[in-house]
Formats: C-alpha cells, structure tokens, sequence
C-alpha cells in the first residue's frame, strides 16, 4: 500500500466511523428520491392534461420533463451537502493537532491533498451509484434514451468533484469545521452567481469570459446531452487549480 | 548524527530562538530543558522539517533540513508535544496507517508494530479505539508511533507528560534503553528526568542556549563552594569557632534540623576528613556528615531565573561548550 493509498483508507475510515456519512447521505439520496417523485408526478399531470385536450395516448418525454429538471435541481443540493463533507478534511488535523504530525511524516504534501480528495470523491460516486436507481426503476414503467442519463451523470460526477475540492481548499484554510463548511458554500454560490453577472453583459467578448468562469453553463450543456471538449477543460482545470492553491495553503502554515 | 548550526526562527518581530548550536552524537540521549515559552517547541519543529528556520540551517543523519526534508523525516521519530492520534482509528489501525506513511509494508509493518505494541505495553488496547483511552495510554500511542520504523533518531517532546509515576518510571527506562543505538533529543521541565535519562543536556531560555554540558559539570560548574552538611549530638558553644577555625572553611550556617550544621568550603577542596576527625576527636557525636551537591534543578533556577547576575557565567559556559565543539 502506497502512502496515499494509506491516507486514503484512513479517510474512508474516518467518514465511516463519524455519522457524517450517514447523514449526508440519507439527506442526499432524501432529497434526490423527493425530487424525482415531484418530477415524475408533474409529468403525470402534464401527459394527463395533453391527454384530456388531444385524446388518445400521450408520448411524453422523460428526459426533458423528468432528467434535466432533476439533474438542474440537484445542483443546489450539492451545493449545500458537499461542503459538509469536506470540511473536516483539514479542518480536523489542525484542530486535533495531527496536522503537524502529517507534515513531519516522510509522505509529501500533494499526496496528502490527493489521498483526501479522492476519499471524499470515492464517497460522493458511492451516494451518486445509489441515485442510479431513480433511472432504472422508470425504465420498468417508460421509454426514454439513457444517453442524455449517462452524460448528466458525467456532469453531476465533475460538478461534484469541482465542489469537493473547493471544500478541500476551504478546509486547509482554517481549524474550524463551521467556518470552512461556510466558506466553501460562499465560494461556490460566488461562482454560481457570476454567471448572472455574465448575463447582464449580453453576447459580448466579457460576457462570454464572465460565463465561462461559472460552472452553471458547463454543467447545463451536459445535463442536455452535449459532451464539448471545453467543458471538460472547465472541470479539469477549476479542480486542479483549487486542490494547487490547497497545496500553497497547506505549504504556507510551515512558515507561519 | 544530529548539527545544528546557528538558526534562529523569527515570528515577525518577534525572535522564537535566537542563533541556537548543538549536536547530538550518534546513541548521545540529549536533554532539552526550559521554561515555558524557551524555545524547545520551536527547535524541535525546525528538526522535523514541520517549519524552516529564518536563519542558519540543521542537518539530521547528513541530510539537510531545507534541502531533503523527505530524507531527513524519514530518519526521525517525532513525538509532538500533543500526541497526534486520530480518535477514531484503533491503536492497530493507527500504528498500521502510521507504518504505512512511512512506507513499510507486509512483514517489516507486522514486526515493527509487534515491536512497537510491546515495548509500550499497548496489548491489552490494541483493539480499542483511542478515542476511548485515557491520556496516559495515548501519550503511549504516540510514543509507539515514533518507535515503530524504528528510527535512528528521536524527538520527543515531553514524553512523560500525563503519565502515572509508574510509566513515567517505564518510559524513562525505555528512552535509557534507546541510547547507544539512537540518538535521543527530549524536551522537558521536569528537572529529575533529565539527570535519570540524559547523558547531556541543553539549557535554553528566551530563545538562547545559557548552558549545555553533563549534568554533573553543570552543577560543578556553578557551585561556588563546596558544601557540607554535618549533625551533631550535643551542640557546644564553642564548636562554631572551632569549625571555622579549620583551614579552608569559609563559613558555618545553621542547619534546618537542630544540630545540624551546614559548612561552606573553598572549592576544590574535600574537608571532610579534617571535620570529621574535630568532631570525633572533642566528642560532640557526629550522627552526619554528607557533601551537599547542587541539584540541575538548582543550576535551572539559577541559569534561567536570575539573569541579571547570570549573564557572565552563562555565557562563559556557552563559550566553553562552543570551544568544546570546536575542539
């Protein structure tokens, strides 16, 4: 076992043994079974009233009036869950005083960062696979495509790994838990709401630039289906920038 | 094994050490003592690599602390002052995860966590989470961390806080057992524990080194007499005249207890068989007769409490000691 595998299973075994998980998930998979219920019963109502005005058989799409609702709705969701996941991450060492004894260990700081992050990643696709079965007990009452399904999936997984390592930031940034779940949330409602301040400048050059900041228009293409290159990159590179200033944050604490 | 070179660690404006130098040979325990607040911390975290100096530089086992902080974290076993457990793990799966950072796999993290569970006597705990043990038994967990790869240099930072008298008696033996084969730096206040454990020690205060030799020739050093204690049976009158009239007694006190008497020679000299035969021989009947040493906690106090009138001897040993690593 490599020493970021070892920090690895001991951060699984942390959210394991604390009920965080346990919370956070039930609240989770709670509010995404709420959701698609309401979903599925609006587009109940919706193929009723077409049924009532045409007659016969109403086709009603699945994908638009239940998926893309949900996969849009649950961004908000995210954004509040996640950083309760992260914020012990740091947090924690610094308050418990194991922070020193991590840094003084002969394993280096990225693989510290790594080891966290992806212990919380591996957490949120664990609660993601379980959301899988909104999908497929609807494929037993309806038709619909699963494509569109797979690249909103492939959204939620990099939106979510965007969150995460904005609470791994936040977490590196102070010893207390509240305020590093609170600063995480502040950073990515921050960036949720530039996309507003995007719209304002119309179909500019800035415009375009202040868009692209937010991950609202990125997530938006793959919740519709659309796979681009430029998004991925997005993704990419806001999660290798956040986990790289984590690193300088962590660096820095040696020369305080 | 270990050099430390001039470094001095700033905090802002604040100065935490001030131009420290030692080093510690290889299988050398080395006592760091001071008050709270002198530093030993701040010394400590530089030779683990936790935090750089400001200043001048350190080297552990021949790697330097700046440059290969990887080399140097892997010759050292740490013990910070709070013992870095995380609750939530059993003391095998600490020690199993700690082994593990430090790159030991299959037989060799087997054998040393064996190792490490026995010399602490952590058997009977092994599989409890140490959220649930007492502060003695973790200070213990963290103990076994530091031992478990078994490093050929220690840092331990107070280790005998929170422990009951009986481990405290255990883990010095352990840390003396240590000696010959690793080299040992322990910070501590508890005066006793450097004279049972070190054959060495470093007094520091505000940020400076005021002494560092033998326990022994610290206290030689800074006595400036020799004292004898003796008791008497019967106290004549005269007998205060008499003592003072042997050659070499500069002064005679009165003792705490009746009869007794506490006598200050010129140093160097050993008037104890001059005292002894006038006691015996006027027949006052000596019940006692013992050379009064002074304690490190004596040399401590007097090293770190008066400055004023210490300066001169202080750093008249300094100088000594720099010579000494010189030569």
């Amino acid at each position: 076992m490599t020493p970021v595998q070892a920090v690895i299973a001991k951060e699984l075994r942390g959210y394991f043994v604390s009920p965080i998980v346990y919370v956070v998930g039930a609240v989770f998979l709670l509010i995404f079974g709420l959701l698609s219920y309401l979903y599925v019963g609006f587009a109940g109502a919706q193929a009723i009233q077409l049924m009532q005005m045409q007659g016969g058989v109403a086709q009603i799409n699945l994908n638009d009036l239940v998926f893309r609702n949900l996969f849009a709705s649950v961004r908000i969701v995210l954004l509040i869950i996640l950083p309760i996941l992260t914020m012990r991450l740091f947090a924690e060492e610094r308050k418990l005083r194991t922070f020193e004894f991590l840094l003084t260990s002969p394993i280096r700081i990225t693989d510290i960062i790594v080891g966290k992050f992806v212990s919380v990643l591996l957490i949120y696709l664990g609660l993601l696979g379980f959301t899988i079965l909104v999908p497929t007990v609807l494929m037993l009452f309806s038709d619909f495509d699963w494509n569109p399904i797979w690249t909103g999936y492939l959204g939620m997984v990099l939106l979510g790994a965007l969150f995460l390592s904005v609470g791994v930031f936040a977490s590196a940034l102070t010893e207390n838990q509240i305020v590093a779940a609170f600063v995480s949330f502040g950073m990515l409602l921050t960036i949720w709401l530039i996309a507003g301040l995007g719209s304002l400048f119309g179909d500019t050059t800035a415009g375009h630039i202040i868009s692209y900041v937010s991950y609202m228009e990125h997530y938006d293409h793959l919740v519709r289906g659309l796979i681009d290159t430029s998004d991925l990159v997005y993704f990419g590179s806001g999660l290798v920038l956040m986990l790289f200033l984590t690193h300088r944050v962590v660096e820095s604490t040696r020369w305080k | 094994m270990i050099d430390v070179h001039n470094i001095t660690k700033r905090y802002g404006h604040h100065t935490a050490i001030d131009r420290v130098t030692f080093s510690v040979a290889k299988g050398e325990v080395l006592a760091f003592l001071g008050p709270n607040g002198a530093g030993k911390t701040t010394t400590m975290r530089i030779l683990t690599c936790f935090m750089p100096a400001t200043e001048g530089h350190a080297r552990v086992a021949g790697f330097d602390c700046t440059d290969q902080p990887l080399e140097v974290k892997r010759q050292i076993g740490y013990l910070p002052e709070t013992p870095p457990v995380y609750q939530e793990l059993t003391v095998t799966e600490y020690l199993t995860f700690v082994g593990r950072l430090r790159g030991m796999t299959g037989q060799n993290l087997t054998a040393g966590l064996d190792q490490a569970i026995g010399k602490l006597e952590l058997g009977s705990v092994r599989h409890r989470l140490i959220g649930n043990l007492s502060r003695g038994y973790r200070q213990r967990v963290g103990l076994a961390q530091a031992l478990l790869h078994d490093p050929p240099v220690l840092i331990l930072d107070e280790p005998t806080v929170g422990l009951d008298p009986k481990q405290i008696i255990e883990i010095r033996e352990l840390i003396k057992s240590l000696a010959g084969s690793h080299s040992v730096i322990l910070s501590t206040h508890i005066l006793p524990e450097a004279t049972a454990v070190c054959q060495r020690v470093v007094i520091i205060n505000k940020g400076r080194i005021v002494a560092e030799d033998t326990p022994e020739q610290l206290s030689a050093r800074l006595r400036q007499s020799e004292k004898v204690s003796i008791t008497l049976k019967t106290i004549p009158p005269d007998c205060d005249m008499k003592l003072r009239a042997i050659p070499g007694i500069l002064n005679v006190l009165p003792g705490q207890a009746g009869g007794s008497f506490l006598l200050e020679c010129e140093l160097g000299r050993d008037l104890r068989d001059e005292i002894a035969r006038l006691v015996v021989s006027s027949n006052w009947g000596l019940l006692e007769l013992r050379t009064i040493s002074m304690t490190l906690e004596d040399v401590f106090l007097q090293l770190t409490r008066h400055e004023d009138h210490l300066t001169e001897p202080a750093e008249a040993m300094v100088g000594t000691s720099a010579e000494r690593t010189d030569a």
